[in-house]
């Protein structure tokens, strides 16, 4: 409700903004994901079911830009209010140096949906629902200086509250739960808002990024009242800093990108608090090439290693799966374009060895007219019950989404 | 003694045109008037693709050009996408060098993130259109052997009539011929072969305007005559000497392109 207030105020004030640069725009989208495997946990046949507009304003006036962007939505399975205020910033920008207030999209690192130092919120529901790529990345309320001396660029980013990743609902994918017979839940936010640093460069022709972080872990982590009879289980977000850094750059044929963060478990350094994730090393390897007109191909190798195993093994609650030290993933993307570039074939597939999870993503993309795209795609799972795709098993679906811009 | 002296006097006095010029050189100087006049470019750009039963798209960006050091050397474009509206605000950067391949980034504003991309195959299709990144931005001279064939005039130009050959065979095309004008160097118009020697595509440069004493070519055409289809491509509000800083050319503005140089 709020965020409909805000965006119909930002308006409303368009005009007021005398002599400036402005302009409307915006898109009308139809969205559906169906079940193919079974239904879901709610019983409902659908991941996604919806019609949705977009408006967007989007106002200049010499170093100010302002930019609002906002979702009416009608959703068919049962949730009250999908409307929401996607974007709402303003820019000042001088010669050395910028800013940016407000809600705003930030995406930091190199993965193609594989996250090392992109520590800003997701929406995983979206991805797993069959969503259009924009939906993938929620806005933070945050304050983004930019600052560019000749030496380096630096963006600090800080938000006074935290925001969280969105994450599956339960009524509508089968999600593993380790104590399904606990009923009362709860979830505790964070009080407290987050702090990240981006210092960037280029050397001899690479492109190179370091990455600082304070805060807090995205997705929730649970803790029971009682190991041995529960009766409640909060959720709540671990404290987390995140060191990392990148770099990209020619060679041979193609891209190659590389990327490190050593994830600091604040809450338990230790490791012996079986609830809070362990302290981990991730690492990221990527390959893009194009071997031929309108085909592009990528490979990624993505590491994860727990710091302190032996104290994770030694609480772990007995019952709860095992994850092990390292776990690698290899994922690949396949895009090929066809007609002129109206057509788009894309493949993506990810493989994990530990637990054999496994993600595929095949997308037809075809734009009808300038105005007017439409894709089918599927979305399917598979791995251990307890994996990040295992658990989604038996959520594949098959997605449509079409939509007219203006 | 005296005789050498009169060779010496001879030579001097010959007129300028007798020195030749290789196809090579004509192509040169034909690649230095047709990309890179002017210390700086931009145009707004409109692209028609027009398919062989009539359907037309239209792709529409902003483009700005720097050179950096002499003809036929380093530059960089920025492109600013405006149609059609699934990419709109998408900024694409190329750092074009002779004798390498390009470094290209590209910035998705769906997920907000600047992604560098690889580029190795210069004659893939711009943007969907009938034109090849190296029509856009120059095809390095030294991959093709260039030989003067003939002088004709077409239109009322006199032009050099060259035949290009690529030195590999990696090329998509067997052979070209390019009319070069030969007072102002602007390819006029461009018949690409297949391996196999058939007709393939068809460029024409189809008006050319002097801008702050640069003739430019504003519209062009590139037909595949396989397909039938064609690309017309209309440069509007083109300018040189804008004065575009160095720094233009980074992740910086490719996120948040400055609004002076898109107007």
């Amino acid at each position: 409700m709020l965020a409909r207030i805000a965006f119909l105020l930002a308006l409303l004030l368009s005009p007021l903004t005398g002599r400036a640069d402005v302009t409307f725009s915006g898109f009308l989208q139809q969205n559906t994901a169906f079940n193919t495997r079974e239904a879901n946990s709610d019983g409902r046949h659908y991941k996604w079911l919806e019609e949705r507009a977009q408006l967007k304003l989007d106002a200049s006036n010499g170093p100010w830009h302002l930019l609002a962007k906002g979702d009416l939505a009608w959703d068919h399975l049962g949730r009250q209010d999908q409307s929401e205020l996607r974007e709402l910033y303003a820019d000042y920008t001088a010669s050395n140096w910028d800013t940016r207030i407000g809600r705003q999209i930030i995406t930091w690192g190199l993965g193609d949906l594989v996250f090392v130092n992109d520590v800003f919120p997701k929406d995983h529901e979206a991805l797993f629902a069959g969503r259009p790529l924009d939906y993938l990345k929620r806005g933070v309320d945050a304050l983004k200086l930019g600052a560019y001396p000749e030496f380096a660029n630096f963006e600090l980013v800080l938000s006074a509250g935290f925001r969280e990743s969105q994450i599956p609902d339960a009524g509508r994918f089968h999600l593993y739960d380790p104590m399904p017979t606990v009923t009362t839940r709860g979830t505790t936010r964070p009080g407290r808002g987050d702090i990240g640093l981006r210092v960037y460069r280029d050397i001899a022709g690479w492109d190179a990024a370091l990455y600082l972080y304070r805060g807090f872990q995205r997705t929730p982590s649970m803790r029971p009242d009682s190991m041995t009879a529960p009766t409640r289980i909060d959720y709540f977000y671990p404290q987390l800093s995140v060191y990392g850094a990148s770099v990209s750059g020619r060679a041979g044929e193609g891209v190659l990108s590389l990327e490190a963060a050593y994830y600091d478990s604040r809450q338990d350094r230790a490791g012996s608090d079986f609830a809070v994730p362990n302290s981990q090393t991730r690492l990221l390897a990527g390959y893009q090439i194009q071997p031929a007109e309108d085909l592009s191909l990528s490979f990624q190798y993505y590491a994860e290693q727990m710091h302190d195993y032996s104290a994770y093994r030694a609480v772990l609650p007995a019952g709860f799966p095992i994850e092990e030290r390292w776990s690698h993933t290899v994922a690949t993307r396949l895009t090929q374009f066809f007609l002129h570039q109206t057509l788009r074939l894309s493949v993506y597939a990810s493989y994990n060895d530990g637990n054999g999870d496994h993600f595929v993503n095949p997308e037809l993309r075809y734009g009808l007219t300038d105005r007017i795209w439409g894709a089918i795609g599927a979305n399917l799972y598979g791995g251990k019950l307890w994996g990040q795709f295992g658990q989604l098993a038996h959520d594949d679906n098959l997605y449509l989404q079409m939509r007219y811009e203006f | 003694m005296k005789s050498r002296f009169r060779w010496l006097v001879l030579a001097a006095l010959l007129p300028l045109p007798a020195m030749a010029l290789t196809g090579e050189e004509v192509m040169k100087k034909s690649q230095a008037a047709f990309l890179y006049p002017g210390k700086d470019f931009r145009a707004r750009v409109t692209m028609k693709l027009i398919g062989k039963d009539g359907g037309e798209r239209v792709r529409e960006l902003v483009m700005l050009r720097k050179n950096f050091g002499e003809a036929g050397g380093d530059q960089k474009y920025f492109m600013v996408f405006f149609k059609p509206a699934d990419v709109k605000d998408m900024s694409f950067m190329t750092y074009k060098y002779p004798a390498k391949d390009d470094d290209r980034w590209m910035f998705i504003p769906a997920v907000n993130m600047v992604k560098r991309i690889a580029a190795q195959d210069n004659r893939s299709s711009f943007v969907g259109s009938d034109f090849t990144y190296e029509d856009v931005s120059g095809r390095d001279i030294e991959d093709d052997s260039h030989v003067i064939e003939r002088e004709e005039k077409i239109s009322g130009h006199d032009c050099y009539v060259i035949k290009s050959t690529p030195k590999r065979g990696d090329a998509d095309f067997g052979h070209k011929i390019t009319w070069v004008d030969k007072t102002n160097y602007l390819p006029l118009k461009e018949d690409q072969f297949d391996r196999k020697g058939a007709a393939y595509k068809h460029f024409t440069a189809d008006e050319v305007v002097v801008i702050k004493g640069h003739p430019t070519v504003i519209r062009r055409t590139m037909k595949n005559q396989q397909t039938g289809h064609r690309t017309e491509a209309a440069y509007a509000s083109g300018d040189y000497e804008l004065g575009i800083e160095d720094s233009l050319f980074s992740e910086r503005f490719l996120r948040q392109p400055p609004r002076k140089w898109l107007e």
